[in-house]
Order: structure tokens, then C-alpha cells, then sequence
């Protein structure tokens, strides 16, 4: 049989793979809908990290991320053809991306093995967890009370962008001028 | 050491989708594909081989043990457990990613009722 | 998105099981403490439930319920973000000194493990987060509904090539 980590590599393949159509294709609708193949994939890996906390918030994530962006592209025009082709520049940014992947593949070897983590942090956590919260789900109760601090700062950031697009969107109710 | 190399790819594939397209959709596109390649590189860093998920069981008795009278998890469930310290940070993680992606999607909208086109060669010719 | 919503099939099956999404992002708020969960998640499914309803009837039908207007989206919004603000602020004054009294202390008693009132301060958490992130997300897709009816955009002369 196969071990286990091929199914790992498989799903990472796919994922590559859609992500490059989802770039590439002059369908505005076949990319959006790519991406969304992207976040199911990696939902669906999540689940096999032994994440099922993360592969359900991806996955309600993703449909809603596929809503808001088929509502920008559906009443447009589906198709765009690129008028003029900057080559020079393309080929510039393959290239700087090339090297930066050269360099950070030299610095991932230092990183523990995969399938063998280093738990040095996480220790305290998972010893005192029970009695200091009796928290069971041991993700929760290290993001709302261990590391509460952080969470506060994550929705303080959800906030900001929710005012954002608000104010960028202002002008609902004004009558169109005719 | 595959993995990572394999998330590092995708991570140049959505900064290539987000510096070298000339339309508004597809530099969202690239974001998008950024944001999920940056999640999974922290979820891929906390995976042990032959791992349970981090929440006890109720119907798994072997998972915890009482100690006078609170539980305490056993020494069996610490050392087949996966890492929960980077799922807390990516759950919140995804949850912002959705709202600059919204945020973007505005600006988008905005973009296109001013100027009529996504391409962004042609709303630097339009001086508003 | 029209004003006056879909067709008659899509309104029937909104009516049908619109309560069971409500009911299933309230229970994974609700038990984040014992299920995998928690509040990001669980708001983000109750904002599914309610995009539905908006999809389904339309801009108009939403809007005349007054609870799901505009303005009492934005409150409940920021009501929900200062309630978790003040149960973290709570716990600078209220913990015990076996936590200690910082910020984030966890003041409320907490329970035993596996049932409901467990984890203390996490299940408070879990409710205002939920309810911040559904009524947040909620009512930006609610705007950029609106703004979509309200300014369209007129092309003097076709844009493709």
C-alpha cells in the first residue's frame, strides 16, 4: 500500500496544478471557480493533518470566498484578453521568484523532519490545559485563553476590513442622477 | 522536506499571479492563492506521523486519567497527538483572509463603476 | 442580484432549510469548547444561512425585517466586539490569584470536562465571536448587494476589444 504521506503529495500536486489554471486562463469564471477547487483540496488535506477544526472553517471560507467573487465577475463581460504583453517583465519576475525559491530551499532543510514535531512550546499547554481551563478541544482554548491576546488583535483586524470595504462602498444611498 | 518546498511553490505561484497580471480579478486571484499556500505551510509544520487530532474523545477512555478528582490527559494522547500550537493561529487566520479578500473585491467593484474596464494599463491612461 | 430575488423552486427550499444551517452554525458556536469548532467557524456558517435568505427573497425582503437592516447589523457588530473587549478587560480585576489577574485571566468559575458550562471564559468568547464575524460578513455582502442595484454602471461603447 502506499504510505500514507503519498495522498499528502498527491493533494499538494492538484493544488499546484489548479492554482497555475486558475492564473493562466483567460476565463475571468474558470478562475474564480479554480480557486475554489484550491481551497477544497486544502481542506481536504487539512482533514488529513489532522485539522478538522480548520478544514471546517476552509471550507464554509471558501464557498463564501467563490459568493463573493463570482458576484464581481458574473455581471461582467466573462472574458479578457490580454492586449499587449510585457515579456521583459514577466520574465524578470519568473526569474527573481526562481531565486527566491532557491535560497528558501536551502533554509527549509533546518526546519523538523516532516512527521516529527518539535513540541517545545506546546507542552505546558497540553499538560495544564485541563485544569487550568477544562477546555476539551485543546485548539480553542489555546486561541481564546491562552493566546486570548491575539485573538483580540485578529478581530480587531476582521473589523478594520469590514469598515473599510464599508466606507469604500458609501454612496448606497444617493438617487442616480439622470 | 518536499512539503515544504511544495507550499514554498505554491507561495511563488500566487506572488507571480499577484505582481504580473494586468487584471484586477486575477491579482485577486493571486492573493487568494497566497493566503492558502501561507496557511498550509503552518499546518504542514505541526503534523506528527501516525497523529490524532488535538481534542480528547469522550468514548476513548484511554485518553485521559483522574488524578483524585480532576482528568488530566494520559502520556498516551501527549505523545501521539498532532500540534495544536500553529492550527490556533491559522483558524484565525483564515477568517481575515476571507475579509481582505471582501475588501479587495470592493475596491474591485469601485474600480470598475468608475472607470468601465478591469485592466490596469487602461485606468493609468484615465486620470479619473 | 435582483431586488426581488429567485424563482419560485429556490424559494421553497430556502424556506425549508435555512432553520437547519442556523440551527448547525449555532451549535458549532455554541460547543467550540468540545467539537471541533469554535466561534470563526460557526459565524462564518450563520453567515451562509443568512446570505441564503438574501440570495433567495432579495434586497427588499431583507431589509424591511428591522433586525436585519443595516443599521442593526452594525450594532450588534459592535456590541459583540466590546462585550469580548470587557470580558477580557473583566479579567484584569476579577480572576483568581491562582491564574493570576492579568488581562485575559480567566474569571468565570469553570466547569467539569465534556459537558456544556466548561472552559470558562472560551464559551463567552465563542458566543461574541460568532455573532461579530456573522453580522460582519453578513452586512458587507448586504452593501455590495446594494451598491450593484443602485449604480449601474452605463458603457457608452462596448469595452472588449
Amino acid at each position: 500500500m502506499f504510505e500514507v504521506t503519498t495522498v499528502h503529495y498527491v493533494l499538494m500536486g492538484f493544488m499546484i496544478v489548479a492554482s497555475l489554471v486558475a492564473i493562466e486562463t483567460a476565463d475571468l469564471l474558470g478562475s474564480v471557480i479554480c480557486v475554489g477547487a484550491v481551497g477544497f483540496a486544502l481542506s481536504a488535506l487539512n482533514l488529513l493533518l489532522g485539522a478538522p477544526d480548520l478544514a471546517l472553517a476552509l471550507e464554509v471560507v471558501d464557498v463564501l470566498t467563490f459568493v463573493v467573487l463570482i458576484r464581481v465577475v458574473r455581471t461582467r463581460r466573462d472574458t479578457y484578453h490580454a492586449t499587449s504583453r510585457d515579456t521583459l517583465g514577466i520574465a524578470a519576475v519568473i526569474a527573481g521568484l526562481s531565486v527566491l525559491l532557491v535560497i528558501t530551499s536551502l533554509s527549509l532543510a533546518d526546519l523538523p523532519v516532516f512527521g516529527e514535531p518539535v513540541l517545545r512550546m506546546t507542552k505546558g499547554y497540553l499538560e495544564a490545559g485541563l485544569q487550568s481551563n477544562a477546555a476539551v478541544n485543546y485548539v480553542t482554548s489555546i486561541v481564546f485563553d491562552f493566546r486570548g491576546y491575539d485573538t483580540l488583535g485578529e478581530a480587531t483586524v476582521i473589523f478594520a476590513s469590514i469598515i473599510g470595504a464599508f466606507a469604500v462602498l458609501r454612496r448606497v444611498g444617493r438617487k442616480h442622477e439622470a | 522536506m518536499l512539503a515544504y518546498v511544495l507550499c514554498m511553490v505554491l507561495l511563488a505561484i500566487g506572488i507571480y499571479g499577484m505582481v504580473a497580471k494586468k487584471n484586477v480579478i486575477k491579482m485577486i486571484v493571486g492573493l487568494a492563492v497566497t493566503e492558502y499556500a501561507v496557511n498550509m505551510l503552518l499546518v504542514v509544520l505541526g503534523w506528527r506521523k501516525d497523529g490524532i487530532p488535538p481534542i480528547l474523545a469522550p468514548d476513548h477512555p484511554e485518553q485521559v486519567t483522574r488524578v483524585g478528582d480532576t482528568l488530566h490527559a494520559s502520556s498516551q494522547f501527549l505523545a501521539t497527538t498532532v500540534d495544536p500550537l500553529p492550527q490556533a493561529l491559522v483558524l484565525t487566520s483564515i477568517v481575515v483572509g476571507l475579509a481582505v479578500v471582501a475588501l479587495a473585491v470592493a475596491l474591485a467593484v469601485r474600480i470598475y463603476q468608475k472607470y468601465g474596464t478591469f485592466d490596469i494599463t487602461e485606468i493609468r491612461k484615465l486620470k479619473g | 442580484m435582483k431586488r426581488e430575488g429567485m424563482t419560485l423552486i429556490v424559494k421553497t427550499i430556502t424556506r425549508l432549510i435555512t432553520g437547519f444551517i442556523l440551527l448547525f452554525g449555532f451549535y458549532v458556536v455554541v460547543y467550540g469548547h468540545i467539537t471541533p469548532g469554535g466561534g470563526f467557524s460557526g459565524g462564518v456558517v450563520i453567515a451562509l444561512a443568512l446570505i441564503l435568505t438574501l440570495l433567495a427573497f432579495g434586497n427588499r425582503f431583507v431589509e424591511e425585517y428591522a433586525l436585519l437592516g443595516q443599521e442593526g447589523l452594525k450594532r450588534s457588530d459592535v456590541l459583540a466586539a466590546l462585550a469580548f473587549l470587557v470580558v477580557a478587560v473583566l479579567g484584569y480585576f476579577l480572576a483568581s490569584d491562582t491564574v493570576g489577574r492579568v488581562f485575559f485571566g480567566n474569571w468565570i468559575p469553570i466547569g467539569t470536562p465534556f459537558h456544556l458550562w466548561s472552559g470558562g471564559i472560551v464559551l463567552v468568547c465563542n458566543v461574541a465571536v460568532g455573532v461579530k464575524v456573522a453580522t460582519s460578513l453578513f452586512a458587507v455582502l448586504l452593501v455590495l448587494a446594494a451598491f450593484h442595484n443602485h449604480r449601474r454602471y452605463n458603457p457608452a461603447e462596448p469595452k472588449e476589444e
